[in-house]
């Protein structure tokens, strides 16, 4: 038993490390690091430096583009990532479409679609949650009617991410109405161009375009756009949620979070020095980050097992990482909104017409809209609720 | 990086979960052995040391097996699991620890053989009335008589002193009462002349004793290691008293938390099993996560105890004993609510591991403490 890392790992963890910090635009770091808002352009700029080293995709099989890594490379990478704040490669197509295409696709959408979806030529979203949908995802309506070499697909899909930018959408649709639920959907693949597609924004409650409701009104979709065997598609997205499952807790990201808190702490006046002379708040700082090294802990336990495994199940321990992975998210962006203190409240204009900022501090009026917007992370990729539900089920066996 | 056990640990692991599970069938097994006078039954003593298990900690040269925190992590745990009552903690990691990283070859040569074969226990008086957690706050003094010292002063709350043939103190040759340095750590036989002891249970079926020294004369190799420098030495010690209880602290939950499961499982009510309602359900994951997070910081311990630096060890640990005591709060809690009535009973055995997880708690640092020490490094002990 040896938890520390081997020569070799640490040699690839500083390779990642620089190629991160030497590569991607210091911009592009910068706005995740601070929490704004990415453009288009910025994700694809920094996913193209990656695929352009070939680490677009590493997970993919070898002859899509991926890396034939270890599981603990594939964390290492993962984790640095996060922690220079770096954009992850564009989740839907390199963590859903592209796994699900290259394992349950035919080879003629795997040459046509992969190496599109890995230097993101193509943007693609996911076309699951519907309005009557949730948690409860296969209940789901909107249907595809086979009519000679199409299908006519009607009805509606929600919490569409970044959907504004897609070209492509991968969709939950029902084709066998009589079947059992999960029986009777099929995953099938959408031209963002076609005909009778409406994209219509939701705007989030911290004022960002983040997520779009998508119509379907009779869209007709070839039929070698199907995945796999039609009514199979539930087994499709059971497989989907299921990948990329050492990335979840996203330790990295809120490691990189407390980094960035502890040095505006020590910049941040209070009483007679600063913040970071706050035996209180430093008292919450340590308790985050003790949960912190628990979970990295428990992240690395769960890789370690699934490097042998290699089960296309879901590992109902990646539950357990998605859960106190999001409360630690969340704990992270409750910090910086305490720093940023009585600032927080200022919602100053930007760019042209700027106002002044509160206190002359450049980063208050962001700590409030991304505590605002993390409140997603414990309800997004099946809510924590359902987490419950899946560890109740799966390892306790109630 | 490497989770797996080596086949001398599994086979360690193994044998320690049997040779426990035999002494241990029943809570009413256990509680027989704590009706023993000195808190246990010497037969069990024997049995433990005739499975080599005092001889893990010491290197081959002194006629041990060389083991490190890993094969004491693997004991400690069963300890856990089975609400062992023999004092394995204080003999097996606080006294064979100081002795180890503090003794002479002389003093290693003169008291480790008696461990290895059983004939002989430790334990460490460090409390005192005023000290709390501190380990530098030391009002028991050993001023130095020739080449020996004479010790005076008292001790709170020794673990099983009673049945301990020596007991490793911690007192002051000079400086004041918190002073860093000035501080040794001295090999007193129980039975000297001047040591009085005062034994009475613990709140978790355990013993200990308030321990005073009235002119208590040593000689000059009864002290470990520099006998004014020894602060370093004790916080060592207690740095593997941590990596200890946090392996038995998730032997225990492990039990505690299948009992809770099985429990929920079996016992019914509105006419289903309650294991079937989704509010008690949600509460037993949340017990789940406790553990499973614990049980990373047990394995973090184990790694991190023998680390060559000292304020990353120092960190480690207390980060180690914040998460602990947390989970041992916290699961211990759920543990009895969700068993209601019967949870509450002296006659059934999740009780005594809800006692033995609380008291985990009080030991060595409370929440509190080692979060101070956590609060208190300039950025954080913890590499962000």
């Amino acid at each position: 038993m040896d938890l520390r890392f081997t020569a070799d790992e640490v040699a690839f963890r500083d390779e990642v490390r620089s190629f991160c910090r030497e590569k991607i635009p210091a911009e592009i770091r910068r706005k995740v690091s601070e929490g704004r808002g990415l453009s288009k352009e910025d994700i694809v700029t920094s996913q193209r430096i990656l695929n352009a080293k070939g680490w677009a995709v590493p997970h993919w099989p070898v002859e899509w583009g991926g890396r034939d890594w270890t599981t603990v490379q594939r964390y290492i990478y993962t984790e640095e990532l996060f922690q220079a704040a770096v954009p992850l490669p564009q989740q839907f197509n390199c963590y859903m479409f592209g796994p699900v295409l290259a394992t349950f696709g035919r080879q003629d959408q795997k040459a046509r679609f992969l190496p599109r979806a890995a230097n993101l030529d193509d943007w693609w979203c996911q076309g699951f949650s519907e309005p009557g949908a949730g948690s409860d995802l296969a209940s789901l309506k909107t249907k595809a009617v086979r009519d000679g070499d199409h299908y006519v697909v009607d009805g509606q899909k929600t919490w569409t991410t970044l959907g504004q930018h897609a070209d492509w959408i991968f969709c939950l649709v029902r084709t066998d109405f009589a079947a059992k639920k999960q029986r009777g959907i099929s995953f099938l693949l959408i031209d963002m161009k076609t005909p009778g597609i409406t994209v219509r924004p939701i705007i989030t409650l911290e004022g960002r375009h983040e997520v779009n409701e998508v119509f379907f009104d009779a869209v007709r979709v070839p039929v070698e756009n199907l995945v796999g065997e039609e009514n199979r598609g539930w087994d499709y997205a059971k497989f989907l949620l299921a990948n990329e499952r050492t990335g979840i807790a996203r330790i990295g990201l809120t490691k990189e979070r407390i980094t960035r808190i502890k040095r505006l702490a020590k910049e941040m006046p209070a009483g007679a020095g600063t913040m970071w002379d706050d035996r209180d708040f430093r008292a919450r700082v340590a308790g985050v980050e003790v949960e912190l090294k628990a979970l990295e802990i428990t992240q690395m336990r769960v890789a370690a097992k699934q490097g042998r495994a290699d089960s296309v199940e879901p590992d109902p321990a990646s539950s357990l990482l998605k859960i106190r992975g999001s409360q630690l998210q969340q704990a992270a962006t409750e910090l910086l909104l305490e720093l940023a203190g009585p600032f927080a409240l200022a919602a100053p204009l930007r760019g042209e017409g700027a106002n002044d900022l509160p206190g002359g501090f450049d980063w208050v009026d962001a700590a409030a809209p991304s505590y605002f917007n993390n409140r997603k992370v414990s309800i997004y990729g099946g809510s924590n609720e359902i987490q419950h539900n899946v560890i109740a089920k799966g390892i306790l066996g109630l | 990086m490497d989770f797996d056990l080596n086949e001398d640990q599994t086979l360690l692991r193994d044998s320690v979960e049997r040779l426990c599970a035999g002494l241990y069938p029943s809570l009413e097994a256990r509680q027989a052995h704590a009706k023993a006078p000195l808190g246990f039954p010497d037969a069990n003593w024997q049995t433990f040391a005739d499975l080599g298990i005092f001889g893990l900690p010491f290197p081959e040269e002194a006629g041990g097996f060389g083991g490190g925190p890993v094969e004491t992590m693997l004991v400690m745990e069963a300890v856990g699991r089975h609400l062992v009552v023999e004092p394995l903690f204080p003999t097996l990691v606080l006294g064979a620890t100081a002795l180890r990283l503090g003794g002479s070859p002389e003093q290693l040569a003169r008291l480790a053989p008696g461990l290895i074969e059983g004939a002989l226990r430790l334990t460490l008086a460090h409390t005192e009335r005023q000290s709390r957690y501190d380990l530098f706050d030391v009002a028991t003094t050993a001023r130095r008589d020739g080449d020996g010292f004479v010790l005076n002063g008292a001790k709170s709350i020794v673990p099983n002193a009673d049945s301990a043939g020596l007991i490793v103190v911690s007192a002051r040759v000079s400086g004041e009462r918190r002073d860093r340095g000035g501080i040794g750590l001295f090999l007193v036989p129980a039975d000297a002349p001047g040591v009085s002891l005062s034994p009475y249970p613990t709140q978790d079926g355990g013993r200990a004793a308030e321990v005073t020294f009235s002119d208590v004369a040593l000689p000059a190799d009864a002290a470990l290691g520099d006998p004014e420098g020894g602060l370093p030495l004790l916080e060592r010690v207690i740095e593997h008293g941590i990596a200890a209880l946090a392996a038995e602290a998730v032997g225990s939950m492990e039990t505690l938390h299948r009992l809770t499961v099985d429990y929920l499982k079996t016992r019914t009510q509105f006419g289903t099993a309650i294991g079937a309602f989704q509010a008690l359900q949600h509460r037993a994951v949340d017990m789940l996560i406790e553990l499973e997070q614990a049980r990373s910081m047990a394995l973090y311990a184990a790694m991190m105890v023998d680390s060559e630096d000292a304020a990353a060890r120092a960190g480690a640990l207390a980060a180690v004993k914040v998460r602990i005591n947390t989970a041992c709060r916290a699961l211990g809690q759920e543990a009895v609510q969700l068993h209601g009535g019967i949870g509450m009973t002296m006659e059934y055995l999740g009780a005594h591991h809800f006692k033995r997880l609380a008291m985990i708690a009080t030991q060595l640092g409370d929440t509190p403490h080692h979060l101070r020490t956590l609060t208190d490094a300039e950025d954080g002990l913890l590499a962000a």
